[in-house]
């Protein structure tokens, strides 16, 4: 029986490397970014996912000013 | 499981920033939610993926981005304000397999470095230009600029910019389309997620074009200043879309790229034999019939400087002199100066004669010759006479014997009462042309020199009052009496 495996995707906000703009919190599609109350080594409330949901798309990665303060992963279930 | 990354660090950046000063190496220096650093994501990235790295050179302007070169990793050159279109030139002329980025704010390119910009765009330099439009100076603290919009408060158009006062905001997408060269002129904004992608595009899109070498590209990037323009990012966004936009409308405003093929340009060549030979080539009507000089003076570079009243002939006098040289198989340089005004003003000129190749025709020190043929002149650059240099003044208008240091002559000849006897004032600087001969002669010349002087002076003026027989001749008679009146006065 062949099942198609599902793709899944994570969104890795690095807490170090956000300046807090908050420019992904409004790119996400899924609402799925939000800035924190904790501060980062700049001083500032950094972006978090929210753990679930990433569909992968992009978005919060583009709209990020920083070179690294995001990654998105794709994961694919071992079979 | 199997984790990889699908969008991550762009590749186009170095690791860590090591050129940036202090602790944070990992992001770049703008402000929290600049478009710059959204932009650079993208040039970064088509870099890495189109694998160009090493043949490509991003300019960096001044503005915030001046210090781009610390984060692309690539070759960077960082320009004055607003030159980035004449290095851009030279790079892509000098180099033109090397990929060329210019970048430019616009304050940059739109205001100091407009016209460099046009000039370079019309001439379709092989290169491509990312604008980024942020309405206003960034770097500076925000005055405004040349496409600030209307009723829009900056630091410098307080009360909002009046188009009666400061003109309107500059469209440069729509003016850059309507020159013939561009190949690609799109204005994108870095907003939305959609926006954004479609800037994307256009960034590939222009250094595709530049890979491919067809000619001028060139991306308008409408990005946000946060921080100047006073708002949260989030409004940033809102206020490009809504306001920026309707004046400044996205899209493709040309794009022949389909029609055009690469450019190609002839390449200037580096190579020391070719350099020299454009430098120092044989100089048109020096002859090589004439065998060179023997005399020992011309084996370094002999300075000679004139200087006088213009008017009296001070610049022939030593275009003369510089053509004699030419005619002895000599190198030469001539280097006139002199006031805006025609006759009246000081006048002075450098010669420098010299067997070998001539760096500089600036003479200001270490004069070997110098002739003055007014007082005024005699101050000024008497203290520029070398060790051992010579000193030849119109004694008819100095009276004073100048005082020359030990190792130097000073010579003198009345050279303006002679030329008025003669019939001439105007062959003064003919008389002292004779007398420099003699002089000449007398101290320096081997003997088979001196013997070709007086042909030599006669094919140098014939040259310089090419077509006037009659001047020809006065001068070369007032040369000859020059001549002899200085040999019976040494
Ligand atoms: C010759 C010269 N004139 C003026 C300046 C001052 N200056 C520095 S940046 C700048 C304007 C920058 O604005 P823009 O090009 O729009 O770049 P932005 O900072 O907005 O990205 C000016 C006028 C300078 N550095 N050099
Ligand atoms: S990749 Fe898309 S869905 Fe995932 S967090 Fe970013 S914006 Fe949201
Ligand atoms: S866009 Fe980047 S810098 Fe801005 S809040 Fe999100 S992760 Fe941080
Ligand atoms: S001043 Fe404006 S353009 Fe400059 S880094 Fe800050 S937000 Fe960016
Ligand atoms: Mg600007």
């Amino acid at each position: 029986m062949s099942q198609t495996v599902k793709k899944t995707f994570r969104c890795h906000p690095e807490p170090d490397e956000c300046k807090g703009c908050g420019r992904c919190v409004s790119a996400c599609p899924k609402k799925l970014l939000k800035l924190g109350s904790a501060l980062n080594i700049m001083g500032v409330p950094y972006a978090e996912y929210s753990g679930e949901g990433c569909v992968g798309c992009g978005a919060c990665f583009y709209t990020c000013p920083e070179p690294g303060a995001i990654t998105i992963y794709e994961i694919t279930p071992e079979a | 499981m199997a984790e990889v990354v699908k969008f991550g660090r762009p590749k186009g950046f170095f690791e860590t920033f090591e050129r940036r000063p202090g602790s944070i190496k990992k992001n770049m220096s703008y402000c929290p939610g600049c478009g710059h650093g959204v932009l650079h994501k993208l040039i970064a990235e088509a870099m890495a993926d189109f694998g160009i790295q090493d043949k490509t050179t991003f300019i960096s302007p001044v503005g915030c981005s001046v210090f781009a070169y610390y984060y692309f990793d690539c070759f960077g050159l960082q320009v004055p304000h607003g030159r980035s279109a004449a290095a851009a030139t030279g790079l892509t002329r000098a180099n033109p397999d090397s990929i060329v980025i210019g970048y430019q704010g616009d304050g940059d390119l739109a205001a100091i470095g407009f016209n460099a910009f046009m000039q370079a765009a019309n001439r379709g330099e092989n290169y491509c230009v990312f604008f980024v439009n942020n309405a206003i100076y960034g770097m500076t603290g925000g005055q405004m600029a040349p496409t600030s919009l209307l009723g829009q408060k900056t630091a410098t158009s307080p009360y909002g910019r009046n188009a009666l006062t400061e003109g309107y905001p500059l469209k440069i997408s729509e003016m850059v389309s309507q020159l013939e060269s561009p190949v690609y002129v799109e204005r994108v904004a870095l907003t939305t997620p959609a926006n954004i992608m479609k800037a994307r595009k256009a960034v590939r899109k222009a250094i595709q074009i530049n890979m491919e070498k067809k000619g001028f590209a060139f991306v308008e990037v409408l990005s946000g200043c946060p921080v100047n323009l006073k708002m949260k990012p989030a409004d940033m966004d809102k206020f490009i879309d809504e306001n920026m936009t309707k004046y400044f409308p996205l899209g493709v405003y040309k794009d022949v790229t389909a029609e055009r093929e690469p450019v190609v340009r002839p390449v200037p060549t580096f190579e020391k034999a070719d350099v020299e030979k454009a430098l120092y080539r044989e100089l048109p009507g020096g002859d090589q019939e004439h065998e060179s000089c023997d005399s020992e003076i011309f084996n370094r570079e002999l300075r000679i400087k004139i200087g006088g009243f213009g008017g009296q002939g001070v610049l022939s006098l030593g275009l003369i002199m510089a053509a004699m040289g030419k005619y002895r198989n000599l190198n030469v340089s001539w280097l006139p100066s002199y006031g805006p005004e025609m006759r009246g003003g000081t006048a002075n000129c450098a010669v420098i004669v010299n067997k070998g190749p001539i760096g500089s025709p600036i003479v200001d020190s270490n004069c070997d010759l110098l002739v003055v043929l007014n007082r005024p002149s005699l101050d000024k650059y008497l203290p520029e006479l070398g060790e051992n240099g010579v000193l030849m003044y119109d004694s008819s208008t100095i009276k004073e014997v100048p005082a020359v240091k030990p190792g130097q002559k000073a010579i003198a000849l009345n050279t303006g009462d002679i030329a008025e006897e003669f019939g001439n004032l105007k062959c003064a600087n003919a008389v002292m042309l004779g007398a420099i001969g003699a002089m000449l002669t007398k101290h320096y010349l081997t003997p088979a020199d001196a013997a070709k002087f007086q042909e030599t002076a006669e094919a140098a003026i014939a040259e310089c009052f090419a077509g006037k027989d009659k001047i020809v001749k006065m001068n070369i008679e007032a040369c000859k009496l020059g001549f002899d009146k200085m040999q019976a006065a040494l």
